[in-house]
Order: C-alpha cells, then sequence, then structure tokens
C-alpha cells in the first residue's frame, strides 16, 4: 500500500501541494482529478520521487521512500511523465528493453526478453517493434512508454497524464488496457486525468484535489455528484445514468 | 556496427604506424621517442575528449554542447594570461612546464570542484543553471584575459599566442606519465557508472524511474568530465571544439545510444583526427600552424555541410 503523510511542496513561496493524505488502495485504479493548478501532477511526482518534497512523508508497504535504494524501489513503483520527449532515437524494443534496467542493469537474461516480448505483444505493438519511437503516431507511443512500464513489472504504475492529446479511440484503447492490468495481474494504478468521464467509467477511486489540498475522496459513486464536483470545480455538472455508468454532463 | 569498429581502429593502427615511421631516414633513435611522446599524448588527450564529451552531452541530452561550457578552457587562457601579464613570460617558476602544468590543473579541478559544490547544495538543481552559470564565469575569464592581453608587451603577447591553440610538440615525458597515472585512476572511478549513460541520456524522469540515483551519478560524472577536461587541456592547451566535432560524427555514424559502442567509436574517431591532423601539420604545413587550427577549420566544414543537408531535408 501506498501512504501519502502530510505531503507539502512550495515553489519559490507558492503553495502547491499544501499537508495533503491519502491513501491509495492495493488492486485498483485511482484518478487524481481536480482542475488545473490543483498540484495533481505535482503530487504524483512526489509520490514517484521524481521531484523532492518539502515536508510530510510517501510510505510505500511501511517504508519511506527516501530512504530505500533507487534500485529496488524502481522494481516496486514505476511512474510515466505527461510529456516524453526522450531525445535519444530509438526503437520500440529497445524503449521497452530499457524497462529492464532495474533488473538487468543493461545486460538482458532470456528472462527479461521474455518480459520484453510480453509487454510489446500485451500492448499490439509487435508490428511497430522495430520502428522508430519518432515515427509513430500518438496513441502508438503512449502504448510503447506504457509496454516500457510494463516491462518494468512494478505492483505500481504511476500515469501522469496517459490520454493527453489522444482522440477518443485510443483514449479508451489505453484505458482499457490499464483495467485489464488490474484485474488480470493485480497491478495497482494511479493516474492523473482530465476528463471526468473517463475517471468515472474506468476507476475504482477517485481523488479529487483542489488548490493543492484534497478537496474529497472516496469511489466513483461518492465523487461523481453534483454537489461534490461544485466544490471541486465551481460549475455545475448535472450526473446522467446512462447503461450504469454515471456521465458529468458538463457541457 | 561492430565492422565500423573495427575499420575505424584499422584506420587509426595504420595512421598511427604512417605517423611513426614516415621518412625516418635511419634516425631511430632520436625520431622513435620523440614521436612517441608526441603519439601518446594525442593519445592521452584525444581518448579523454572524446570521452568528456560523450558523456557529457549524454548527461545534458543535448548533441551541441561540449564541456567547455563550463569555463575551463577559459580560465587556463586567463591563468596563462594573468602569469604573463603579473610576472612576465622570462619568469623561471612560471615558465616551468612542470609547475605551469600542475598549478593551471589544480585551478581548474578546484574550480569545477567549488561551482558544483555552490551549484548542488540544494536539492534538485537544474543542471541548465549549472551551464549557465558556468558560461557566465567563462565569459568573464574571457573577458578579463582579453584585458590583460592588450595591457601587455606585444612580444609577451605572441608568447601567450602560442598557448591559445592546443599543440603535441612538446609536451614532456615527466607529464606524459603524470597525467596518464591521474587519468588512468579517473578511468577507473568512470567505470562504476559506464552502465548507467545509456539510461542517463534518455533523461531525468526515466533515469529515475529505472532506479538510477540521478543527483548522486550525474555530480559524480560532471566531476568525472572536469578532471578529464583539465588535465587534458593543461597538458595541450585548449582543444574542446574537438570533442564536439567527433562525438557528432560518432552519432551520425553510429546511429545509437548505446555508449559500449558510441564510446569506443568517438575515441577512435578522436584519434584518427588528431594523428592525421598532427601528420599534415608536421608533413604538409612543415610546422606553419598547428593542429587545433585544422580541426577547427575541418569540424567548421564539416557543420556546414551537416547544416546543408539538413536544411534540403525539410
Amino acid at each position: 500500500m501506498v501512504e501519502v503523510k502530510h505531503v507539502t511542496k512550495r515553489y519559490g513561496g507558492v503553495i502547491v501541494v499544501d499537508d495533503v493524505s491519502l491513501s491509495i488502495t492495493k488492486g485498483a485504479i485511482t484518478s487524481f482529478i481536480g482542475p488545473n493548478g490543483a498540484g495533481k501532477s505535482t503530487l504524483l511526482s512526489m509520490i514517484s520521487r521524481l521531484i523532492s518534497k518539502d515536508a510530510g512523508e510517501v510510505l510505500i508497504e511501511g517504508k519511506e521512500i527516501g530512504s530505500c535504494k533507487s534500485n529496488e524501489l524502481a522494481r516496486k513503483i514505476s511512474v510515466l511523465k505527461q510529456s516524453n520527449h526522450i531525445s535519444v532515437r530509438l526503437t520500440v524494443k529497445e524503449l521497452v528493453s530499457f524497462g529492464r534496467f532495474p533488473y538487468s542493469q543493461g545486460k538482458l537474461t532470456p528472462e527479461d526478453r521474455a518480459f520484453v516480448d510480453e509487454a510489446i505483444a500485451y500492448m499490439d505493438l509487435q508490428e511497430m517493434q522495430d520502428k522508430y519511437i519518432d515515427q509513430l503516431s500518438g496513441g502508438q507511443r503512449q502504448r510503447a512508454y506504457i509496454a516500457m512500464v510494463m516491462a518494468q513489472d512494478t505492483e505500481y504504475i504511476l500515469l501522469d497524464e496517459p490520454l493527453n492529446n489522444l482522440d477518443m479511440k485510443h483514449s479508451v484503447q489505453i484505458m482499457k488496457v490499464l483495467r485489464r492490468l488490474v484485474e488480470e495481474k493485480g497491478k495497482t494504478i494511479v493516474l492523473v486525468i482530465h476528463d471526468i468521464n473517463f475517471a468515472s467509467c474506468y476507476s475504482d477511486y477517485i481523488v479529487a484535489l483542489k488548490n493543492g489540498r484534497v478537496a474529497s475522496s472516496g469511489t466513483v459513486d461518492e465523487i461523481i455528484d453534483t454537489a461534490v464536483l461544485r466544490d471541486v470545480y465551481d460549475m455545475d455538472i448535472p450526473i446522467e445514468t446512462i447503461g450504469g455508468r454515471k456521465i458529468g454532463v458538463y457541457f | 556496427m561492430k565492422t565500423k569498429l573495427t575499420i575505424l581502429s584499422l584506420s587509426a593502427v595504420a595512421l598511427i604506424v604512417l605517423f611513426m615511421t614516415y621518412h625516418v631516414m635511419g634516425n631511430w633513435d632520436y625520431v622513435l621517442p620523440s614521436r612517441g611522446r608526441k603519439l601518446a599524448a594525442i593519445l592521452i588527450t584525444g581518448a579523454v575528449i572524446a570521452v568528456s564529451t560523450v558523456v557529457f552531452q549524454s548527461i545534458t541530452n543535448n548533441r551541441i554542447l561540449t564541456p567547455s561550457i563550463l569555463g575551463l578552457d577559459s580560465l587556463y587562457m586567463l591563468i596563462q594570461t594573468f602569469g604573463v601579464y603579473a610576472l612576465g613570460s622570462s619568469n623561471m617558476t612560471f615558465m616551468n612546464k612542470n609547475v605551469n602544468f600542475l598549478f593551471s590543473a589544480c585551478i581548474m579541478v578546484l574550480f569545477s570542484g567549488v561551482l558544483y559544490k555552490l551549484m548542488f547544495r540544494r536539492e534538485g538543481q537544474n543542471i541548465y543553471f549549472l551551464l549557465l552559470v558556468g558560461l557566465i564565469m567563462g565569459t568573464m575569464f574571457q573577458s578579463a584575459s582579453s584585458f590583460m592581453e592588450v595591457l601587455i608587451d606585444p612580444n609577451e603577447f605572441l608568447i601567450l599566442q602560442g598557448k591559445m591553440f592546443a599543440s603535441f610538440n612538446n609536451v614532456s615525458s615527466d607529464l606524459l606519465i603524470l597525467s596518464t597515472v591521474v587519468l588512468a585512476l579517473t578511468t577507473l572511478y568512470f567505470m562504476r557508472f559506464v552502465k548507467y549513460l545509456d539510461v542517463i541520456s534518455l533523461g531525468k524522469d526515466e533515469a529515475i524511474n529505472l532506479g538510477i540515483n540521478y543527483d548522486y551519478v550525474v555530480k559524480r560524472l560532471l566531476v568525472i568530465v572536469s578532471i578529464y577536461v583539465s588535465i587534458s587541456t593543461a597538458l595541450v592547451g585548449p582543444i574542446t571544439f574537438l570533442g564536439l566535432l567527433v562525438a557528432n560524427v560518432g552519432h551520425q555514424l553510429f546511429r545509437t545510444y548505446k555508449h559500449a559502442y558510441l564510446i569506443p567509436g568517438t575515441i577512435l574517431l578522436s584519434i584518427i583526427a588528431l594523428v592525421g591532423g598532427q601528420f599534415l601539420v608536421e608533413r604538409v604545413f612543415g610546422f606553419t600552424t598547428t593542429v587545433s587550427v585544422i580541426i577547427n577549420f575541418a569540424g567548421g566544414v564539416y557543420f556546414v555541410y551537416l547544416l546543408l543537408k539538413e536544411n534540403k531535408s525539410w
């Protein structure tokens, strides 16, 4: 389990994440939602140790992330940022192989190769595995990055806006794969996501952030609610139930 | 890729043999030690400059930077200028090669140490901030040097000018041995971090995600780079442009992210360029120019070619 306790981050004098405490349930998808500047990405980056925190602690299975060895941590938790621009020219397969670095330190064993092939197959990338990632479309590239994270085979997967710049078809495709990862492989996934309807349809738990604080958190049914969302977004969002799913009509 | 490495190795060896044996005319006793010293200096400097540039570019994720942006070359010139300005070119202590070498190398290593210490005091400091400070310091050193150059006697300036370009013509064997020892020790330390280079070239976030203690490793690598640059600059003079040239040719030639190929490849390219350049200096130009002038010229032409080519492919 990941526990976040009283975590704070300041940039200059501005508090971006303000004394946030929450815990993330294992084997489920938790989505962070909230308006721009609410501190979602910053919180995710602190949980995944990409940036330092000014106060508080993040515990992974009871251990503070700062006191864990980097390499061991990389086998437990993986993270994908929203803008991945790698300046190096890589093929899909080479990128995915990097996911095995925490285990093999660059020298791939047959077991590592099996993991890489499995991740590529899982993401349906076999046909383009020898293509360079700069030749791929946005959706394909996002899948390649997720395949890398899959090859890393961590229990916790943190994704910062994985649907950024993707069309509906590719967004749905990515979310379905994430759902499968949770159900078939028991992974724990944390997402930053902007579209509340994607959060509603694919996550188990939602954490709504506003001005660096947790506005409310709970199951999908608790959060996708006109009154709760009004507090978060300062707008009235009527919620309709369509096909058993709660959809916010915010247009 | 292995065949490319083999071809490069063969050409390097062929050039070295040509350089050592061309036009000896029976004077082996004199020619071998004198050319051997030059060759040793070339091999050491070439390798070190190539490695430090490749590593530096991987750390910064930028193909057009060289370690010279840290301001070490300019600091070297400032030390030399200040020596001539304050003590005069007839001062025996300062003009003594060994003293000068030790003094310059120590000051450069010290400077980068202080720079890193100040920059990395706060956690999570952006590496581009370090580069910016290095660039500003470098410009300041350059201005200070030009100021003193204007003031000194023109004859003294000529002596100083000799130091502005790298030259392998008179490197003493004491210094060669000393540099080799220091560089070998540094390289031994560097070996511990080589396996991280591929991942570091992906960028900071990816490297942390893949379990690299990023700040720790990058700090160590930067220290290694500045020791490399300081020693080689103090030994033969400023020559970091060579690094930019060979690192780019290396990337162009190998088209890979794998440092296991990139590093040996660029080292070989660098040796080929320097041995070939030195051969031209000695046999074609009859010592009327220095190898760094030739390298800068060839490199400049190459980059113009690259620009024109890239321009067309748009």
